[in-house]
Protein backbone atom coordinates (compact mmCIF):
# COMPACT_ATOMS: atom_id res chain seq x y z
CA UNK A 1 0.00 0.00 0.00
CA UNK A 2 1.71 3.32 -0.84
CA UNK A 3 2.28 6.25 1.11
CA UNK A 4 3.85 8.07 -1.28
CA UNK A 5 3.34 7.82 -5.00
CA UNK A 6 4.77 10.12 -7.57
CA UNK A 7 4.25 9.91 -11.52
CA UNK A 8 6.12 11.74 -14.21
CA UNK A 9 7.66 13.18 -11.64
CA UNK A 10 10.06 15.99 -13.74
CA UNK A 11 12.05 18.99 -12.93
CA UNK A 12 14.59 21.21 -15.21
CA UNK A 13 17.35 23.49 -14.33
CA UNK A 14 17.75 25.49 -17.52
CA UNK A 15 17.87 23.37 -19.79
CA UNK A 16 19.09 19.90 -17.41
CA UNK A 17 16.69 17.57 -16.17
CA UNK A 18 17.61 16.85 -13.14
CA UNK A 19 14.86 14.85 -12.64
CA UNK A 20 12.91 13.39 -15.56
CA UNK A 21 9.82 11.56 -16.19
CA UNK A 22 10.48 9.47 -12.77
CA UNK A 23 7.75 7.21 -11.48
CA UNK A 24 8.12 5.80 -8.00
CA UNK A 25 6.34 4.76 -4.97
CA UNK A 26 7.18 4.34 -1.39
CA UNK A 27 5.21 1.72 0.83
CA UNK A 28 3.63 2.41 4.24
CA UNK A 29 5.78 1.16 6.60
CA UNK A 30 9.03 0.23 4.49
CA UNK A 31 12.41 1.69 4.80
CA UNK A 32 12.93 2.42 0.66
CA UNK A 33 16.54 3.52 -0.42
CA UNK A 34 17.30 6.02 -3.16
CA UNK A 35 21.10 5.52 -4.61
CA UNK A 36 23.16 6.85 -7.44
CA UNK A 37 26.03 8.15 -8.75
CA UNK A 38 26.54 12.26 -7.39
CA UNK A 39 23.95 14.53 -9.68
CA UNK A 40 21.92 11.72 -10.17
CA UNK A 41 19.29 13.98 -9.06
CA UNK A 42 18.41 12.20 -5.84
CA UNK A 43 18.46 15.49 -3.48
CA UNK A 44 16.58 17.03 -6.08
CA UNK A 45 13.51 14.28 -6.11
CA UNK A 46 13.74 14.96 -2.14
CA UNK A 47 13.36 18.78 -2.66
CA UNK A 48 10.41 18.38 -4.95
CA UNK A 49 8.56 15.95 -2.53
CA UNK A 50 9.10 18.32 0.44
CA UNK A 51 8.46 21.28 -1.55
CA UNK A 52 11.91 23.11 -1.14
CA UNK A 53 12.12 23.89 -4.84
CA UNK A 54 8.37 24.43 -6.55
CA UNK A 55 6.98 21.20 -8.61
CA UNK A 56 5.11 21.99 -11.65
CA UNK A 57 5.69 18.76 -13.86
CA UNK A 58 3.98 15.24 -12.86
CA UNK A 59 2.33 14.23 -10.22
CA UNK A 60 3.18 12.93 -6.67
CA UNK A 61 -0.11 11.69 -3.63
CA UNK A 62 0.76 11.38 -0.26
CA UNK A 63 -2.17 9.56 1.15
CA UNK A 64 -4.59 10.91 -1.31
CA UNK A 65 -3.33 14.37 -0.92
CA UNK A 66 -1.93 16.25 -4.26
CA UNK A 67 1.78 17.35 -3.55
CA UNK A 68 1.37 20.40 -6.40
CA UNK A 69 1.78 23.25 -5.28
CA UNK A 70 2.06 22.66 -1.48
CA UNK A 71 4.39 24.96 0.38
CA UNK A 72 7.11 23.20 2.34
CA UNK A 73 5.24 24.32 6.19
CA UNK A 74 2.15 22.35 4.57
CA UNK A 75 4.06 19.49 3.35
CA UNK A 76 5.73 18.86 7.03
CA UNK A 77 1.91 19.13 8.46
CA UNK A 78 0.83 16.54 5.92
CA UNK A 79 3.32 14.29 7.89
CA UNK A 80 6.69 14.10 5.17
CA UNK A 81 9.59 15.41 7.74
CA UNK A 82 13.09 15.25 6.42
CA UNK A 83 16.73 16.01 7.39
CA UNK A 84 19.30 17.50 5.12
CA UNK A 85 22.30 16.65 3.50
CA UNK A 86 24.28 19.32 5.20
CA UNK A 87 23.15 19.20 7.97
CA UNK A 88 20.78 22.83 8.78
CA UNK A 89 20.42 23.02 12.38
CA UNK A 90 19.94 26.10 14.30
CA UNK A 91 23.45 26.44 15.50
CA UNK A 92 23.13 29.24 18.15
CA UNK A 93 19.75 27.62 19.91
CA UNK A 94 20.32 24.57 22.24
CA UNK A 95 19.67 20.89 21.16
CA UNK A 96 15.80 21.29 23.21
CA UNK A 97 15.04 24.45 21.52
CA UNK A 98 15.96 22.94 17.71
CA UNK A 99 14.22 19.80 18.62
CA UNK A 100 11.08 22.45 19.85
CA UNK A 101 10.57 23.80 16.96
CA UNK A 102 9.43 20.69 15.16
CA UNK A 103 7.16 19.66 18.06
CA UNK A 104 5.77 23.08 18.17
CA UNK A 105 5.08 23.87 14.40
CA UNK A 106 5.54 20.26 12.72
CA UNK A 107 1.61 19.18 13.30
CA UNK A 108 -1.56 20.54 11.64
CA UNK A 109 -3.11 21.33 15.33
CA UNK A 110 -1.96 23.82 17.57
CA UNK A 111 0.58 21.81 20.24
CA UNK A 112 0.41 23.27 23.50
CA UNK A 113 3.45 23.80 26.00
CA UNK A 114 3.46 20.90 27.69
CA UNK A 115 2.78 18.52 24.81
CA UNK A 116 5.50 19.89 23.02
CA UNK A 117 8.30 19.59 25.68
CA UNK A 118 6.84 16.02 26.06
CA UNK A 119 7.22 15.49 22.57
CA UNK A 120 10.59 17.04 22.36
CA UNK A 121 12.03 15.17 25.08
CA UNK A 122 10.94 11.80 24.17
CA UNK A 123 12.74 12.86 20.31
CA UNK A 124 15.81 13.51 21.95
CA UNK A 125 15.76 10.22 24.07
CA UNK A 126 14.67 8.32 21.60
CA UNK A 127 17.56 9.54 19.39
CA UNK A 128 20.12 9.15 22.04
CA UNK A 129 20.60 13.03 22.59
CA UNK A 130 19.05 13.77 26.39
CA UNK A 131 22.00 14.52 28.33
CA UNK A 132 23.06 17.28 25.72
CA UNK A 133 20.16 18.71 25.00
CA UNK A 134 20.92 21.98 26.90
CA UNK A 135 23.82 22.53 25.14
CA UNK A 136 23.88 24.74 21.84
CA UNK A 137 23.59 22.83 18.98
CA UNK A 138 26.64 24.39 17.62
CA UNK A 139 28.92 22.58 19.75
CA UNK A 140 28.02 19.15 19.09
CA UNK A 141 30.06 16.78 17.08
CA UNK A 142 28.71 16.46 12.95
CA UNK A 143 26.91 12.82 14.11
CA UNK A 144 25.23 14.27 17.20
CA UNK A 145 24.14 17.56 14.87
CA UNK A 146 22.85 14.32 12.17
CA UNK A 147 20.96 13.36 15.31
CA UNK A 148 19.67 16.30 16.25
CA UNK A 149 17.87 16.84 12.84
CA UNK A 150 16.55 13.58 12.99
CA UNK A 151 14.89 14.04 16.28
CA UNK A 152 13.79 17.25 14.96
CA UNK A 153 12.41 15.98 12.25
CA UNK A 154 10.50 13.04 14.31
CA UNK A 155 9.37 15.71 16.93
CA UNK A 156 6.80 16.94 13.98
CA UNK A 157 5.38 13.73 14.30
CA UNK A 158 5.69 12.18 10.44
CA UNK A 159 4.47 9.30 8.81
CA UNK A 160 7.14 9.58 6.15
CA UNK A 161 10.51 10.80 7.56
CA UNK A 162 12.97 11.55 4.32
CA UNK A 163 16.50 11.00 5.29
CA UNK A 164 19.43 12.84 2.95
CA UNK A 165 22.71 11.21 3.76
CA UNK A 166 22.11 10.64 7.33
CA UNK A 167 25.61 8.43 7.05
CA UNK A 168 27.65 10.38 5.07
CA UNK A 169 31.12 10.73 6.72
CA UNK A 170 30.63 9.16 9.27
CA UNK A 171 32.76 6.29 11.36
CA UNK A 172 32.21 2.41 11.00
CA UNK A 173 31.09 2.85 14.64
CA UNK A 174 28.63 5.43 13.74
CA UNK A 175 26.79 3.95 10.42
CA UNK A 176 25.70 1.10 12.97
CA UNK A 177 24.56 3.13 14.89
CA UNK A 178 22.58 5.05 12.41
CA UNK A 179 21.19 2.13 10.65
CA UNK A 180 19.77 0.71 14.31
CA UNK A 181 18.57 4.07 14.43
CA UNK A 182 17.10 4.20 11.43
CA UNK A 183 15.42 0.33 12.11
CA UNK A 184 13.62 1.63 15.51
CA UNK A 185 12.41 4.55 13.21
CA UNK A 186 10.65 2.43 10.71
CA UNK A 187 9.51 -0.10 13.66
CA UNK A 188 7.78 2.78 15.19
CA UNK A 189 5.76 3.13 12.55
CA UNK A 190 7.44 5.82 10.37
CA UNK A 191 8.11 5.32 6.79
CA UNK A 192 11.87 5.41 5.86
CA UNK A 193 12.60 7.04 2.34
CA UNK A 194 16.99 7.36 2.45
CA UNK A 195 18.94 8.45 0.20
CA UNK A 196 22.47 7.32 0.93
CA UNK A 197 25.77 6.55 -0.56
CA UNK A 198 27.18 3.99 2.06
CA UNK A 199 26.39 0.33 0.46
CA UNK A 200 26.93 -1.70 3.57
CA UNK A 201 23.48 0.58 5.40
CA UNK A 202 21.74 0.88 1.88
CA UNK A 203 21.67 -2.86 1.83
CA UNK A 204 21.70 -3.71 5.56
CA UNK A 205 18.49 -2.12 6.31
CA UNK A 206 16.55 -1.26 3.21
CA UNK A 207 13.73 -3.82 1.88
CA UNK A 208 13.68 -2.10 -1.60
CA UNK A 209 16.06 0.10 -3.36
CA UNK A 210 15.69 2.79 -6.18
CA UNK A 211 18.69 3.89 -8.41
CA UNK A 212 18.49 7.17 -10.34
CA UNK A 213 21.03 8.20 -12.87
CA UNK A 214 20.94 11.23 -14.93
CA UNK A 215 17.76 12.04 -13.36
CA UNK A 216 15.98 8.84 -14.56
CA UNK A 217 15.16 5.85 -12.93
CA UNK A 218 17.39 3.11 -14.05
CA UNK A 219 16.30 0.15 -11.81
CA UNK A 220 14.67 -0.33 -8.63
CA UNK A 221 14.33 -3.89 -6.45
CA UNK A 222 15.65 -5.78 -3.80
CA UNK A 223 18.85 -5.01 -2.10
CA UNK A 224 19.95 -8.51 -3.81
CA UNK A 225 18.66 -7.42 -7.54
CA UNK A 226 20.26 -4.56 -7.13
CA UNK A 227 23.60 -5.50 -6.01
CA UNK A 228 23.43 -7.91 -9.48
CA UNK A 229 22.04 -5.89 -11.63
CA UNK A 230 24.04 -4.67 -14.96
CA UNK A 231 23.59 -1.24 -15.50
CA UNK A 232 23.84 -0.62 -11.92
CA UNK A 233 27.46 -2.10 -11.34
CA UNK A 234 28.37 -0.22 -14.85
CA UNK A 235 26.70 3.10 -13.52
CA UNK A 236 27.52 3.31 -10.14
CA UNK A 237 28.48 0.20 -7.80
CA UNK A 238 31.86 -0.70 -9.95
CA UNK A 239 33.16 -4.42 -10.53
CA UNK A 240 34.95 -4.48 -6.98
CA UNK A 241 31.53 -3.84 -5.07
CA UNK A 242 30.02 -6.81 -7.12
CA UNK A 243 33.28 -8.77 -6.17
CA UNK A 244 33.16 -7.91 -2.37
CA UNK A 245 29.14 -8.74 -1.88
CA UNK B 1 22.65 29.21 33.83
CA UNK B 2 21.90 27.29 36.65
CA UNK B 3 18.77 26.65 38.74
CA UNK B 4 20.18 29.20 41.89
CA UNK B 5 20.80 32.00 39.08
CA UNK B 6 17.00 31.44 37.97
CA UNK B 7 15.28 31.69 41.15
CA UNK B 8 17.62 34.63 42.46
CA UNK B 9 16.70 36.25 39.06
CA UNK B 10 12.93 35.50 39.36
CA UNK B 11 12.72 37.89 42.53
CA UNK B 12 15.05 40.12 42.02
CA UNK B 13 14.32 40.85 37.91
CA UNK B 14 10.77 41.88 38.72
CA UNK B 15 11.49 43.69 41.97
CA UNK B 16 14.25 46.00 39.68
CA UNK B 17 11.76 46.39 37.16
CA UNK B 18 8.81 47.58 39.35
CA UNK B 19 11.32 50.10 41.12
CA UNK B 20 12.38 51.75 37.73
CA UNK B 21 8.77 52.19 36.85
CA UNK B 22 7.90 53.97 40.09
CA UNK B 23 10.62 56.28 39.61
CA UNK B 24 10.06 56.81 36.04
CA UNK B 25 6.35 57.36 37.02
CA UNK B 26 7.20 60.13 39.59
CA UNK B 27 9.75 61.60 37.56
CA UNK B 28 7.73 64.92 36.71
CA UNK B 29 7.66 65.35 40.06
CA UNK B 30 11.30 65.39 40.83
CA UNK B 31 13.02 67.00 38.01
CA UNK B 32 12.36 70.24 35.64
CA UNK B 33 10.05 69.95 32.66
CA UNK B 34 13.50 70.35 30.40
CA UNK B 35 14.57 67.05 31.91
CA UNK B 36 11.61 65.42 31.36
CA UNK B 37 11.77 66.31 27.99
CA UNK B 38 15.10 64.64 27.61
CA UNK B 39 13.93 61.50 29.18
CA UNK B 40 10.87 61.98 26.34
CA UNK B 41 13.46 62.16 23.88
CA UNK B 42 15.03 59.19 25.33
CA UNK B 43 11.97 57.12 25.54
CA UNK B 44 10.88 57.63 21.69
CA UNK B 45 14.65 55.68 21.09
CA UNK B 46 14.15 53.04 22.81
CA UNK B 47 10.88 52.72 21.88
CA UNK B 48 12.65 52.76 18.04
CA UNK B 49 15.42 50.47 18.93
CA UNK B 50 13.22 47.79 20.91
CA UNK B 51 10.75 47.54 17.80
CA UNK B 52 13.90 47.24 15.71
CA UNK B 53 14.75 44.74 17.63
CA UNK B 54 11.92 42.71 17.93
CA UNK B 55 11.71 41.50 13.92
CA UNK B 56 15.41 42.10 13.27
CA UNK B 57 17.32 40.43 15.96
CA UNK B 58 16.22 36.81 15.73
CA UNK B 59 15.46 36.83 11.95
CA UNK B 60 18.79 38.69 10.77
CA UNK B 61 16.59 40.32 8.47
CA UNK B 62 18.05 44.28 8.44
CA UNK B 63 15.25 46.69 8.01
CA UNK B 64 16.38 50.11 7.54
CA UNK B 65 12.70 51.25 6.96
CA UNK B 66 12.09 52.31 10.85
CA UNK B 67 12.17 56.21 9.21
CA UNK B 68 9.67 55.07 7.39
CA UNK B 69 6.90 53.63 9.93
CA UNK B 70 7.86 56.42 12.41
CA UNK B 71 7.40 59.36 9.68
CA UNK B 72 3.70 57.24 8.97
CA UNK B 73 3.27 57.92 12.66
CA UNK B 74 4.40 61.65 12.65
CA UNK B 75 2.13 62.49 9.61
CA UNK B 76 -0.87 60.91 11.37
CA UNK B 77 -0.55 62.85 13.91
CA UNK B 78 0.28 66.30 11.46
CA UNK B 79 -3.44 65.46 10.01
CA UNK B 80 -5.54 64.02 12.70
CA UNK B 81 -3.96 65.66 15.69
CA UNK B 82 -3.66 69.32 13.15
CA UNK B 83 -3.14 72.48 15.07
CA UNK B 84 -5.61 73.71 12.89
CA UNK B 85 -8.25 71.21 14.56
CA UNK B 86 -7.88 67.99 15.90
CA UNK B 87 -9.96 65.30 14.63
CA UNK B 88 -9.58 62.26 17.32
CA UNK B 89 -8.28 62.17 20.86
CA UNK B 90 -4.65 61.40 20.76
CA UNK B 91 -4.32 58.16 21.93
CA UNK B 92 -7.11 57.44 19.31
CA UNK B 93 -4.41 59.11 16.91
CA UNK B 94 -1.79 56.85 18.07
CA UNK B 95 -3.46 53.52 17.47
CA UNK B 96 -4.76 54.56 14.06
CA UNK B 97 -1.00 55.89 13.23
CA UNK B 98 0.27 52.62 14.61
CA UNK B 99 -2.34 50.81 12.50
CA UNK B 100 -1.38 52.78 9.65
CA UNK B 101 2.06 51.42 10.19
CA UNK B 102 0.77 47.83 10.59
CA UNK B 103 -0.11 48.04 7.10
CA UNK B 104 1.89 49.34 5.66
CA UNK B 105 4.38 46.88 6.75
CA UNK B 106 2.15 44.13 5.60
CA UNK B 107 2.43 45.34 2.28
CA UNK B 108 6.11 46.16 2.15
CA UNK B 109 6.91 42.77 3.71
CA UNK B 110 5.15 40.62 1.03
CA UNK B 111 7.23 42.53 -1.49
CA UNK B 112 10.44 42.56 0.39
CA UNK B 113 10.17 39.79 2.68
CA UNK B 114 11.14 37.56 -0.28
CA UNK B 115 14.79 39.84 -0.50
CA UNK B 116 17.12 38.26 1.54
CA UNK B 117 20.55 39.81 3.50
CA UNK B 118 21.99 42.65 1.71
CA UNK B 119 18.66 43.50 -0.80
CA UNK B 120 16.26 43.44 1.70
CA UNK B 121 18.08 46.22 3.64
CA UNK B 122 18.56 48.50 0.59
CA UNK B 123 15.01 47.66 -0.41
CA UNK B 124 13.31 48.72 2.68
CA UNK B 125 16.04 52.16 2.51
CA UNK B 126 14.23 52.53 -0.47
CA UNK B 127 10.98 52.75 0.67
CA UNK B 128 11.88 55.66 3.20
CA UNK B 129 13.68 57.66 0.86
CA UNK B 130 10.91 57.07 -1.65
CA UNK B 131 8.05 58.08 0.90
CA UNK B 132 10.38 61.05 1.44
CA UNK B 133 10.08 62.19 -1.88
CA UNK B 134 6.34 61.26 -2.59
CA UNK B 135 5.19 62.95 0.49
CA UNK B 136 7.43 65.91 -0.84
CA UNK B 137 5.63 66.18 -3.95
CA UNK B 138 2.27 65.26 -2.73
CA UNK B 139 2.45 68.16 -0.02
CA UNK B 140 3.77 70.97 -2.57
CA UNK B 141 2.06 69.72 -6.09
CA UNK B 142 -1.36 68.46 -4.22
CA UNK B 143 -2.09 70.38 -1.00
CA UNK B 144 0.13 73.37 -2.22
CA UNK B 145 1.80 73.37 1.00
CA UNK B 146 4.81 71.63 2.75
CA UNK B 147 4.66 71.06 6.23
CA UNK B 148 1.91 71.27 8.74
CA UNK B 149 1.65 72.16 12.69
CA UNK B 150 1.07 69.69 14.95
CA UNK B 151 -1.46 70.78 18.00
CA UNK B 152 0.18 71.39 21.41
CA UNK B 153 0.21 68.79 23.95
CA UNK B 154 1.72 69.21 27.85
CA UNK B 155 5.28 67.81 28.58
CA UNK B 156 4.04 65.85 30.83
CA UNK B 157 1.41 64.12 29.09
CA UNK B 158 3.70 63.08 26.22
CA UNK B 159 6.56 61.90 28.68
CA UNK B 160 3.43 59.56 30.57
CA UNK B 161 2.12 58.55 27.03
CA UNK B 162 6.18 58.04 25.85
CA UNK B 163 6.28 55.48 29.04
CA UNK B 164 3.11 53.61 28.49
CA UNK B 165 4.11 52.81 24.62
CA UNK B 166 7.62 51.93 25.97
CA UNK B 167 6.31 49.61 28.33
CA UNK B 168 4.33 47.77 26.02
CA UNK B 169 6.52 47.46 23.63
CA UNK B 170 9.19 46.07 26.39
CA UNK B 171 6.01 43.64 27.71
CA UNK B 172 5.40 43.01 23.59
CA UNK B 173 9.11 42.32 22.59
CA UNK B 174 9.47 39.57 25.99
CA UNK B 175 6.24 37.97 25.14
CA UNK B 176 7.39 36.95 21.33
CA UNK B 177 11.05 36.26 22.66
CA UNK B 178 9.44 33.56 25.27
CA UNK B 179 6.91 32.01 22.85
CA UNK B 180 6.97 29.75 20.18
CA UNK B 181 6.75 31.87 17.41
CA UNK B 182 10.24 33.68 19.39
CA UNK B 183 11.59 30.17 18.69
CA UNK B 184 10.61 29.95 15.30
CA UNK B 185 11.90 33.43 14.06
CA UNK B 186 15.60 32.49 15.73
CA UNK B 187 15.08 29.27 13.46
CA UNK B 188 14.44 32.07 9.95
CA UNK B 189 17.29 33.62 11.55
CA UNK B 190 19.59 30.45 11.07
CA UNK B 191 18.62 28.26 8.47
CA UNK B 192 15.00 29.91 7.21
CA UNK B 193 14.46 26.26 5.17
CA UNK B 194 14.87 24.15 7.54
CA UNK B 195 12.37 26.18 9.20
CA UNK B 196 9.88 26.21 7.04
CA UNK B 197 10.79 22.48 6.41
CA UNK B 198 9.77 21.90 10.20
CA UNK B 199 6.35 23.51 9.31
CA UNK B 200 7.00 27.17 10.48
CA UNK B 201 5.07 29.44 8.09
CA UNK B 202 7.98 31.51 7.51
CA UNK B 203 6.76 34.05 5.30
CA UNK B 204 3.41 34.85 7.33
CA UNK B 205 5.46 34.96 10.72
CA UNK B 206 8.44 37.43 9.24
CA UNK B 207 5.46 39.67 7.86
CA UNK B 208 3.62 39.58 11.09
CA UNK B 209 6.28 40.44 12.73
CA UNK B 210 7.44 42.92 10.52
CA UNK B 211 3.87 44.73 11.03
CA UNK B 212 4.15 44.07 15.22
CA UNK B 213 7.69 46.39 15.27
CA UNK B 214 6.03 48.75 12.85
CA UNK B 215 3.16 49.26 14.84
CA UNK B 216 5.40 50.65 17.49
CA UNK B 217 7.26 52.73 15.31
CA UNK B 218 3.81 54.29 13.93
CA UNK B 219 2.67 54.76 17.31
CA UNK B 220 6.11 56.28 18.87
CA UNK B 221 5.98 58.64 15.90
CA UNK B 222 2.29 59.67 16.25
CA UNK B 223 3.15 60.70 20.29
CA UNK B 224 6.33 62.24 18.76
CA UNK B 225 3.93 64.73 16.81
CA UNK B 226 3.14 67.21 19.37
CA UNK B 227 6.52 67.17 20.68
CA UNK B 228 8.58 68.39 17.48
CA UNK B 229 5.24 70.87 16.38
CA UNK B 230 6.09 71.11 12.81
CA UNK B 231 5.89 67.93 10.72
CA UNK B 232 7.16 68.02 6.65
CA UNK B 233 8.89 65.25 5.03
CA UNK B 234 12.21 65.43 5.53
CA UNK B 235 11.81 65.91 9.19
CA UNK B 236 9.64 62.97 9.06
CA UNK B 237 11.33 60.82 7.04
CA UNK B 238 14.97 61.45 8.42
CA UNK B 239 17.26 59.15 7.88
CA UNK B 240 18.27 59.67 11.60
CA UNK B 241 15.42 57.92 12.94
CA UNK B 242 16.24 54.80 10.44
CA UNK B 243 19.89 54.55 11.45
CA UNK B 244 20.16 55.69 14.99
CA UNK B 245 18.08 52.51 16.67
CA UNK B 246 20.32 50.06 14.77
CA UNK B 247 23.37 52.03 16.05
CA UNK B 248 21.53 52.18 19.94
CA UNK B 249 20.60 48.31 19.50
CA UNK B 250 24.22 47.58 18.35
CA UNK B 251 25.36 49.63 21.35
CA UNK B 252 23.77 48.21 24.05
CA UNK B 253 23.63 44.81 22.86
CA UNK B 254 20.30 42.78 21.49
CA UNK B 255 21.29 39.49 23.42
CA UNK B 256 18.90 40.63 25.96
CA UNK B 257 15.81 42.95 26.23
CA UNK B 258 17.18 45.58 28.19
CA UNK B 259 20.09 45.99 25.65
CA UNK B 260 18.87 48.31 23.08
CA UNK B 261 17.01 50.30 26.46
CA UNK B 262 20.65 50.76 27.68
CA UNK B 263 22.03 51.58 24.05
CA UNK B 264 18.98 54.14 23.22
CA UNK B 265 19.13 55.50 26.66
CA UNK B 266 23.31 56.29 27.13
CA UNK B 267 23.61 56.38 23.49
CA UNK B 268 20.60 59.40 22.87
CA UNK B 269 22.48 61.14 25.93
CA UNK B 270 25.78 61.34 24.97
CA UNK B 271 24.38 62.28 21.41
CA UNK B 272 21.88 65.07 23.05
CA UNK B 273 24.86 66.00 25.63
CA UNK B 274 27.81 66.38 22.73
CA UNK B 275 24.69 68.03 20.40
CA UNK B 276 24.37 70.90 22.76
CA UNK B 277 27.90 70.94 24.59
CA UNK B 278 30.33 70.20 21.26
CA UNK B 279 28.21 71.31 18.50
CA UNK B 280 31.13 71.09 16.28
CA UNK B 281 32.47 68.13 17.45
CA UNK B 282 29.75 66.08 18.01
CA UNK B 283 29.99 64.13 14.42
CA UNK B 284 33.49 63.02 15.80
CA UNK B 285 33.56 62.35 19.31
CA UNK B 286 29.93 60.45 18.50
CA UNK B 287 32.02 58.37 15.58
CA UNK B 288 34.93 57.25 17.66
CA UNK B 289 32.88 56.26 20.51
CA UNK B 290 30.95 53.78 18.14
CA UNK B 291 33.88 52.27 16.54
CA UNK B 292 35.19 52.07 19.95
CA UNK B 293 32.04 50.32 21.06
CA UNK B 294 32.05 47.89 17.96
CA UNK B 295 35.58 47.25 18.38
CA UNK B 296 35.56 46.71 22.01
CA UNK B 297 31.83 45.95 22.94
CA UNK B 298 30.87 43.26 20.34
CA UNK B 299 28.03 41.83 22.37
CA UNK B 300 27.22 45.60 23.39
CA UNK B 301 27.12 47.20 27.04
CA UNK B 302 24.45 44.60 27.44
CA UNK B 303 27.03 42.06 26.95
CA UNK B 304 29.60 43.58 29.22
CA UNK B 305 27.28 43.24 31.96
CA UNK B 306 26.49 39.38 30.99
CA UNK B 307 30.11 39.44 31.39
CA UNK B 308 30.90 41.01 34.75
CA UNK B 309 27.45 38.59 36.13
CA UNK B 310 29.44 35.90 35.14
CA UNK B 311 32.44 37.14 36.92
CA UNK B 312 30.57 38.28 39.85
CA UNK B 313 28.76 34.91 39.83
CA UNK B 314 32.05 33.11 40.27
CA UNK B 315 33.50 35.32 42.48
CA UNK B 316 30.54 34.51 44.64
CA UNK B 317 30.70 30.51 44.14
CA UNK B 318 34.67 31.00 45.01
CA UNK B 319 34.05 33.23 48.47
CA UNK B 320 31.16 30.49 49.13
CA UNK B 321 32.82 27.49 48.55
CA UNK B 322 36.66 28.90 49.10
CA UNK B 323 37.49 26.59 46.45
CA UNK B 324 38.67 27.64 43.07
CA UNK B 325 36.34 29.63 40.34
CA UNK B 326 34.35 27.43 38.35
CA UNK B 327 35.58 28.60 34.37
CA UNK B 328 31.65 29.14 32.95
CA UNK B 329 31.99 27.77 29.57
CA UNK B 330 30.34 31.09 28.23
CA UNK B 331 32.57 33.41 29.77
Amino acid sequence: MPILEGQDVTKFFGGLAAVSHVDFHVDQGEILGLIGPNGAGKTTLFNLISAAIPFKSGEMRFKGHKLNGLKPHQICKLGVSRTFQETKVFANISVLQNVLVGAFFGTPTRVSAADAAREASQALEFVGLTAMSALPTKDLTMVNQKRTEVARALATKPELLLLDELMAGLTPAEVSEAMELVTRIRDKGITVFMVEHVMKAIIGICGRIMVLHHGEKIAEGTPQEIVANKKVIEIYLGEETRAGS
Amino acid sequence: MNITTLTSKRFLVPAVLLLVLVLLAIAPRLIGLDHINIMTDLIMWGVLAVSWVIFSAPTGYMSLATGGFFGIGLYTSAILYAREGVLLPLPACIVVGGLFSFCAALGIGAVTLRLRGIYFAMFTFGVVEFSNRFFNWFELEIMGARGRNVAVVDTATLYYIALIIVVAVMVTAYLIKRSRYGLALQGIGEHEEAAAHMGVDTTRLKILTFAISAFFMGAMGVATGPRVFYVDPTTAFNANYTFLPVLMALFGGMGQLYGPILGAVSFGYLRYYLITKVPYQYMLIFGITLVLVVVFLPQGVGGLIQRVQNRLGGLITKLRKGGPVEQHANT
